[in-house]
C-alpha cells in the first residue's frame, strides 16, 4: 500500500449508525481521554485568571472571579521584551529560511541536478544530529573573542538577537525543504511543460505558475517554522541572555528570581504559548506532514 | 552521514581557464538554485560539528585557558571509564528515549483510534488532544512541576489523597525523578503519534475495512487485523523521528529536575550542557557531544533508510 495516497482517495473512517450504545461509549471514551490530556493546560490557563491565595487552592476551583491582575503583572515585569524577541526570532529566521528553501526545493523536486538525492538526504540528516553535538564550538565561535589558537576572532555573535536567528534559519531550513518538495512534486508536469512552451522563463515559471499553485504549502512550512523557533530552548538559554532572550528564558527567569508566584506564572506561560496555539490548531492538518518531513502526507 | 559538498566540475574551455565566477554562471540553473541553502546549512552545521571533534582531543577548561593542550583521546577515555556521571546518564539517556518512545507510540495509537471513528466533536477532541505537543516545552514543563507534581498543592496528590486509601502523598520530582521526566515527555509526543498514525490509518481502503465489517468483525477485530499490520511502516517513521527528537528534549529536564537529584535523570545531551556551560569544560563537553552524535548516528541511519523507501513509494 502506498504511504501517501492523494488528497481524495483519503476518506474519513467512520463505524456505521448500526450500533449506537457502542458509539456512545465510544464518545465518551474519546472526550475523557481528550480531556484528560488537555487538562493541564486547561488548568493552566485557568490560574492565569486566579488570585495567588486561589492558585494554591485545593481542591482546585474550576468556577471562580476572574481577574486581569496577573496579566497586568507580568507585563509590570517586563514580560513584553521577551514576547518581542520571540516575535523577531522566529519571524526573521522563518523568512531567512523561506528564502533559502523556496529556491532548492524547487530545484530539487522540478530541476533536480545530478546527486539530488545525496542534498536531500544532507540537509535531513542535519535536523537529526543533536545541537549538543555542536554547541561547545558555537558558544566559543560566537563569543567576542572566539578561540585564540583558531580563527584569532570572535563572531561577537553572543546575546544577539543575530545569532538565534542565524542558527533557527539552520534548524528549520531542512525541514522546510522536504516539506516545500513534497508540494512541488504534486505539481503537475503538464502544466510547467505549458509555461516553458509559452517561454516563460525561470523566475516566471517559479513566481507566477508554480508558488501560486502550492499557497497552502508555503503557509504550512511558514507555521512549521514559527512554531519551532517560538518553541526552541536549548540555544536561546546558552547562547542569549537579558535583552536577547525569548519567552522561554522569561519563564526560566521568572522562576528563579521571583519565588513561588503560581498565578503570574500561570499567566505569563499562557500568554508565551497562546500563539502557537492557534497557529497549531489551524496548520494542524499540514503538522503531519512537515513533522514527518513531508514523508507523511 | 554528511555528504561531502561535490566538486562542481563545469567544462573548462580549452584556450582558457574561466573564471571562478563565469563557471559558476555555466552551472545548471537547478544546482544554482541549491547552492545558496547547502553552503548555508554546511557553514552552520557541519563547521562546527567538525570543531567539536577538535576540541573533544583537547585539553580546555575555560576557567584555566593556561593549561589548554592536545590530548589525543584522553577526554573520551576519562569519560568512558572514570566518570561514573558519565554512565549514569548514558543509563538514564537509554531509558528515557526507550521507555518515551515506545510509551508515547503506545498512547498515539490509543489516541489515534479514538479519533478515527465518527462521534460528536471529534475535530474538538483531536484538537484537545494535539495541543500537548504545541505548548512550549518550558511552559510546560512549569506547569507540571508546580501545579501538578508539588507535593502539597499539586492537583496530582490531591487527586491521590483523596481518592486512594491511606494519604499517598509521594514526592513525585524527589522520588521518581526519572518517572516524572519520561511522563511529561510521553504527554508531549504522544499527540505528534497520534498524527502519523492517524494519517496511516486513513490510507487504509474503505472497502477492506467495509469488508470485514461486513463479515461481522468486531472493533478489536478490525484493528488486529486490518489497522495494525498496515501500521507497521508508520509506527517505525513515529519510533524512529520520536527517538531522533527525544535526545534533543533538554528543556523538560532542565524544569523539572535539574538533572537531578544527584545525576538520577541527568542524560547525556544534558550533562554536555552541564558540562560545557557550568564547568566550562571544553574539552570534555565537546567529546561527550561527539559521543551524542555517534550514539544518534544510529538512529539516524535506520531513519534515512526508511525515508528514501518513503520517496520511492510516494
Amino acid at each position: 500500500m502506498a504511504m501517501a495516497l492523494p488528497g481524495s482517495a483519503r476518506r474519513r473512517v467512520g463505524r456505521g449508525r448500526s450500533n449506537e450504545s457502542a458509539s456512545t461509549a465510544w464518545a465518551i471514551t474519546a472526550w475523557i481521554v481528550g480531556l484528560i490530556a488537555f487538562f493541564p493546560v486547561l488548568y493552566m490557563f485557568l490560574t492565569g485568571f486566579k488570585s495567588e491565595a486561589e492558585a494554591v487552592e485545593l481542591p482546585p476551583k474550576l468556577v471562580f472571579n476572574p481577574t486581569f491582575e496577573n496579566y497586568a503583572d507580568v507585563f509590570g515585569i517586563d514580560f513584553w521584551p521577551f514576547f518581542r524577541n520571540s516575535i523577531v526570532a522566529s519571524l526573521s529566521s522563518t523568512a531567512l529560511v523561506m528564502l533559502l528553501a523556496v529556491p532548492c526545493a524547487y530545484a530539487l523536486a522540478l530541476r533536480r541536478p545530478k546527486k539530488w538525492k545525496d542534498v536531500l538526504f544532507f540537509f535531513i540528516s542535519t535536523r537529526f544530529m543533536p545541537p549538543a553535538g555542536a554547541i561547545v564550538p558555537l558558544y566559543i565561535l560566537f563569543s567576542a573573542n572566539g578561540d585564540p589558537k583558531l580563527f584569532g576572532f570572535g563572531l561577537d555573535l553572543l546575546n544577539t538577537m543575530q545569532g538565534l536567528v542565524i542558527l533557527y534559519t539552520a534548524m528549520n531550513l531542512p525541514i522546510a525543504v522536504w516539506m516545500l518538495r513534497s508540494f512541488l512534486e504534486e505539481v503537475p508536469r503538464d502544466v510547467l511543460d505549458a509555461a516553458r512552451v509559452d517561454g516563460a522563463g525561470l523566475f516566471r515559471e517559479m513566481t507566477q505558475i508554480v508558488l501560486p499553485m502550492i499557497t497552502p504549502g508555503l503557509v504550512a512550512t511558514m507555521f512549521i517554522s514559527i512554531i519551532f523557533a517560538w518553541n526552541e530552548f536549548f540555544f536561546a538559554f546558552n547562547l542569549a541572555s537579558v535583552g536577547t532572550s525569548t519567552v522561554p528564558i522569561f519563564m526560566v527567569r521568572f522562576v528563579t528570581g521571583e519565588g513561588l508566584f503560581w498565578a503570574k506564572l500561570a499567566a505569563s506561560c499562557t500568554m508565551g504559548v497562546l500563539p502557537i496555539v492557534l497557529l497549531g490548531w489551524v496548520a494542524q492538518r499540514q503538522l503531519v506532514r512537515g513533522l514527518s518531513m513531508g514523508a507523511v502526507k | 552521514m554528511a555528504v561531502a559538498e561535490r566538486s562542481f566540475a563545469g567544462v573548462p574551455r580549452p584556450e582558457e581557464r574561466p573564471s571562478f565566477m563565469r563557471r559558476l554562471a555555466n552551472q545548471p540553473v537547478g544546482r544554482l538554485l541549491i547552492l545558496p541553502a547547502l553552503v548555508y546549512a554546511i557553514l552552520v552545521t557541519q563547521l562546527p560539528f567538525l570543531l567539536t571533534i577538535w576540541y573533544s582531543l583537547q585539553r580546555w577548561n575555560l576557567n584555566r585557558p593556561e593549561r589548554r593542550a592536545f590530548v589525543g583521546l584522553d577526554n573520551y577515555w576519562f569519560l568512558l571509564t572514570r566518570d561514573p556521571t558519565f554512565r549514569e546518564a548514558a543509563v538514564n539517556t537509554a531509558v528515557f528515549i526507550v521507555a518515551a518512545v515506545f510509551l508515547s507510540l503506545l498512547l498515539g495509537l490509543l489516541y489515534a483510534e479514538l479519533v478515527n471513528h465518527k462521534f460528536p466533536g471529534r475535530g474538538i477532541v483531536r484538537t484537545l488532544l494535539i495541543t500537548p505537543f504545541l505548548i512550549m516545552p518550558a511552559a510546560a514543563s512549569l506547569t507540571w512541576k508546580y501545579q501538578l507534581f508539588n507535593p502539597n498543592f499539586g492537583v496530582i496528590n490531591w487527586f491521590t489523597r483523596s481518592v486512594l486509601p491511606g494519604e499517598v502523598s509521594p514526592n513525585w520530582l524527589g522520588n521518581f525523578p526519572a518517572g516524572s521526566v519520561i511522563t511529561v515527555l510521553v504527554w508531549r509526543w504522544a499527540p505528534f503519534m497520534m498524527l502519523i498514525l492517524l494519517a496511516g490509518m486513513q490510507s487504509i481502503s474503505e472497502e477492506v475495512r467495509e469488508a470485514v465489517r461486513v463479515d461481522g468483525a468486531t472493533a478489536w477485530q478490525e484493528f488486529r487485523d486490518i489497522t495494525f499490520p498496515h501500521l507497521s511502516r508508520f509506527l517505525q517513521l513515529g519510533g524512529l523521528l520520536g527517538t531522533v527528537f527525544i535526545v534533543q528534549e533538554i528543556d523538560p529536564i532542565y524544569m523539572l529536575t535539574k538533572g537531578g537529584p544527584a545525576s538520577q535523570s541527568t542524560t547525556l545531551p544534558y550533562l554536555v550542557y552541564e558540562k560545557a556551560r557550568e564547568s566550562f569544560d571544553v574539552g570534555r563537553g565537546a567529546a561527550l557531544g561527539v559521543i551524542v552524535v555517534l550514539i544518534s548516528i544510529v538512529s539516524i541511519t535506520l531513519l534515512l533508510r526508511l525515508l528514501d523507501r518513503l520517496i520511492k513509494e510516494a
